[in-house]
């Protein structure tokens, strides 16, 4: 038998303009639990994409018991026994346990060419399956009535009742409580002794250092390195992991900022147990304030929170010390509160509609004639000044926003918010996935408005942009504010890194 | 990229098949029969036009948002029939009201509307703030504007209608009936109200995405409401010109228009999936529609035929309105 039950080699995956994976390798051993690590982009999941067969690898090769395997997509990644846990699961709620677990695959039953379902032996089967997981709700609950736990050990049994040999659990326990994390790590456990080999993604180090057996590091689409996790300690982790130079830059700063706090969050909670929960933070007037932490921390969640887009069970959000409620987004704007959402396609952009509907969507209260008509000439010199401003790039402002590049998007949704003057602006993530020069762009247009005395908040999972804009750092872990760095000489990536993964 | 002779072919029939069926059809339907193409025939066409045209526009606001409305013809129905109780004959023998003196006609109108409003209000309400899917909500509300007006009327058919009344589709101001002067200026309107006002603009913006709207600030639930009360007032108006052009009204009125008026929509490409649609595609749809039935009558097709060919045009024309947003992807 070969040492390694499955091993990866010189895999290499470009996207346009990014070079996603460059020469990285994995090996992993029967029976063990292989933990993947890395920084949010560092291609971790593009990784597994394409050993699964969902991406096409531009080079390299798969050996699976030392044998090489071609894999094109998941039914034949499947088929060599390898099964995978997504990151987001996608099982049918409305169907049962078992319909989920034989979908694609139904036991059949009948006589010559009359074949229809044999329901009984389905359910069998799938009591059997889940016993093998420990599971003792029933095969023929709806599956949306099972917790996201339950879940996910579905999707194991699916795994395990296909005989997979290699599973991969892509951060598996980010929406789990503590009790269903101890069950999932049971049946990890026993499959490790059936001798199936896992590949475990996860950002908690608590969970690594219990869970695995050999850790390999990625960072910026390359591999770091493999060790043994017996050996190496969450600080070494942690530098390996964000061990990189500073490359992008940033403008030079030469906004004040005041003595005067715009914004005051006290004890914010979600309604959700396990978003964020009794945050409380200040940003003062002409400050940029940078809010790091890793996937899932419940950033964006809070940032929505408080626009009023998501519920608040407790706490109280104060703009220029008086109170405010902000139970939809607009409230917030009349408070003078203005936030970028993360998810441009899904609550950013109208795809449909011109760069001029979109920039002038939140402003026509400030564009009427005679109460109720439309100024179209004013909202048309707005809409031509931001896009010479911004340097968008189109044909005219009639063109489709759904026609231009991810950037220039970008920047007609801040143009939307600059046409709106928030006092305070809430960037989420606002240079993901957008090339260079427009990120520059993105980032002189924060200095910008620093320098005209409004405030910042920016979530940022890149921590070279987090330390390069930011005048103070917030960091969230798990739904609560775990850290805060004021001194510009602490903001270094180990800090941060460090709060990130408090829990 | 250059576009190539054939792409911009295929461009052109995507975005133009069905008009240019429609224009073969009537003109081949002119040349083949003389009497086709003559004022006579046009302004009735335009008059057939006009309370479908009415309809569709209110129709266009729901279709927008990525909604549609079930309600529409059985509000017609309703919006026909109160117009028809208010404004009989005080001679009448039927009359519905028996001692009650014809209504002013204004104030009638205005009453319809309303309440027709009223209907559409309600069914906002519960598409806005209960999120029940605009299908069930119309639906719902289709069923009760039903029983409502089988309840008033009696089931029993309206008639005996004022000289003023039926003057709304008989009468002429510079040649052309006052029925078509209403949808003229309720196009117009609407028009204006798509194009010029904030509203039209929140509009646009719920259909194309929803979730972006709320995040923009857009007050998503009033304008829903506002959409679906304003939809409904025209398709009383409709109802009301209806009845005038009929001099009469039962509580069958209007069904099934609502279907005919989404299918118009569709076709003149507003889109059903949101975000898109002018003013001009109602008429458009509507015109595509009332020719068409038009010109099969003419060429002897059977009317029972007919229905058929109405489903085939939807068939084709939706096939080819979903191309131009299938290639995108």
């Amino acid at each position: 038998m070969a040492e390694y039950k499955l091993e990866l080699k010189g895999i290499s995956k470009s996207f346009p303009g990014v070079k996603a994976l460059d020469n990285v390798q994995l090996s992993i051993r029967p029976g063990t639990v292989h933990a993947l690590m890395g920084e949010n982009g560092a291609g971790k999941s593009t990784l597994m994409k394409c050993l699964f067969g969902i991406y096409k690898m531009d080079t390299g090769e798969i050996l699976l018991d030392g044998e090489k395997v071609n894999i094109n997509n998941p039914d034949e990644a499947m088929k060599h026994g390898i099964a995978m846990v997504h990151q987001e699961l996608q099982p049918i709620p409305a169907r049962t346990v078992a319909e989920n677990l034989y979908l694609g695959r139904f036991p059949m039953k009948g006589f010559g060419p009359f074949k229809w379902i044999d329901h009984k032996k389905m359910y069998t089967d799938t009591r059997h399956w889940l016993d093998e997981v420990g599971m003792d709700f029933n095969e023929k609950a709806l599956l949306g009535s099972l917790s996201i736990g339950q879940m996910q050990s579905v999707e194991i049994a699916k795994a395990v009742s296909q005989e997979a040999k290699v599973v991969i659990l892509d951060e598996p326990t980010s929406s789990l409580s503590d009790n269903e994390v101890e069950t999932l790590f049971r049946i990890m456990n026993d499959l490790r002794d059936k001798g199936v080999a896992m590949i475990y993604i996860s950002h908690k180090m608590d969970e690594i250092k219990r869970i695995a057996d050999d850790i390999t590091i990625m960072r910026d689409g390359t591999y770091v390195g493999t060790w043994p996790a017996a050996e190496i300690s969450m600080d070494e982790i942690i530098t390996k992991m964000v061990g990189r130079e500073l490359t992008n830059v940033y403008p030079q700063k030469n906004h004040k900022i005041e003595d005067e706090v715009v914004l005051e969050v006290k004890g914010v909670s979600s309604i959700h147990e396990r978003s964020f929960q009794d945050v409380s933070f200040k940003l003062r007037k002409g400050e940029i304030l940078g809010f790091g932490g890793l996937v899932g921390a419940q950033r964006t969640e809070l940032m929505e929170g408080i626009f009023g887009i998501r519920g608040k069970s407790a706490g109280e959000i104060y703009v220029h010390g008086k109170k405010v409620e902000t139970k939809n987004p607009k409230a917030a704007m009349k408070a003078g509160i203005g936030l970028i959402t993360e998810d441009r396609r899904g609550n950013g952009i109208f795809g449909c509609l011109s760069i001029k509907d979109n920039v002038g969507i939140s402003v026509y209260n400030k564009f009427l004639n005679a109460g109720f008509i439309l100024n179209h000439k004013a909202i048309n010199k707005v809409v031509d000044e931001s896009i010479e401003k911004l340097r968008i790039k189109t044909p005219s402002p009639k063109e489709l926003i759904q026609n231009l590049s991810g950037g220039n998007q970008q920047k007609v949704i801040v143009s939307r918010w600059l046409a709106n003057d928030p006092d305070i602006l809430i960037m989420d993530e606002p240079t993901r996935g957008i090339d260079v020069g427009a990120k520059h762009e993105i980032y002189e247009i924060m200095e910008d408005l620093a320098e005209q005395g409004k405030s910042i908040i920016m979530i940022s999972s890149e921590m070279a942009e987090l330390i390069g804009m930011s005048d103070r750092i917030c960091v969230m872990c798990n739904g609560k504010l775990t850290g805060e760095i004021d001194a510009r000489e602490e903001m270094t990536q180990e800090n941060i890194m460090q709060f990130a993964t408090q829990f | 990229m250059e576009k190539t002779g054939a792409k911009k072919i295929q461009d052109f029939l995507i975005n133009y098949g069905v008009i240019m069926i429609m224009f073969i059809l009537v003109i081949y339907t002119g040349i083949t029969h003389t009497n086709f193409l003559t004022w006579n025939n046009a302004n009735n066409i335009l008059l057939n036009m006009s309370g479908r045209l009415v309809i569709a526009l209110g129709i266009a606001g729901c279709v927008i948002t990525a909604g549609c409305d079930l309600s529409a013809g059985r509000i017609i129905g309703l919006g026909g029939c109160i117009a028809g109780t208010l404004l009989q004959k005080i001679d009448y023998s039927g009359k519905f009201y028996p001692d009650m003196k014809p209504w002013n006609i204004f104030v009638a109108l205005l009453v319809v509307m309303l309440i027709c409003a009223a209907c559409g209000a309600i069914s906002g309400f519960f598409i806005a703030f209960l999120s029940v899917p605009p299908f069930i909500a119309t639906l719902a509300m289709m069923e009760i504007v039903y029983g409502a007006n089988l309840i008033y009327t009696n089931a029993t058919p309206l008639g005996g209608y004022t000289a003023e009344y039926t003057a709304v589709s008989s009468g002429r101001f510079l040649g052309i009936n006052y029925q078509i002067w209403i949808a003229i200026i309720v196009a117009a309107i609407t028009w204006f109200i798509f194009n010029m006002t904030r509203h039209g603009k929140y509009m646009y913006a719920i259909g194309g995405n929803p979730q972006a709207a709320e995040v923009a600030g857009v007050p998503v639930k009033t304008t829903m409401i506002i959409i679906y009360a304003k939809a409904a007032a025209m398709y009383g108006l409709a109802g009301f010109m209806m009845g005038a052009r009929a001099g009469g009204a039962s509580v069958n009125l209007g069904l099934g228009y609502e279907m005919e008026a989404i299918a118009a929509c569709t076709i003149g490409g507003v889109s059903v999936t949101g975000g898109r649609g002018k003013v001009s595609s109602a008429i458009i749809g509507v015109a595509v529609f009332e020719l068409m039935k038009a010109a099969l009558q003419f060429l002897g097709v059977d009317a029972n035929a007919q229905w058929i060919a109405i489903g085939v045009i939807i068939f084709i024309a939706i096939s080819l309105d979903i191309r131009k947003y299938v290639v995108r992807k």
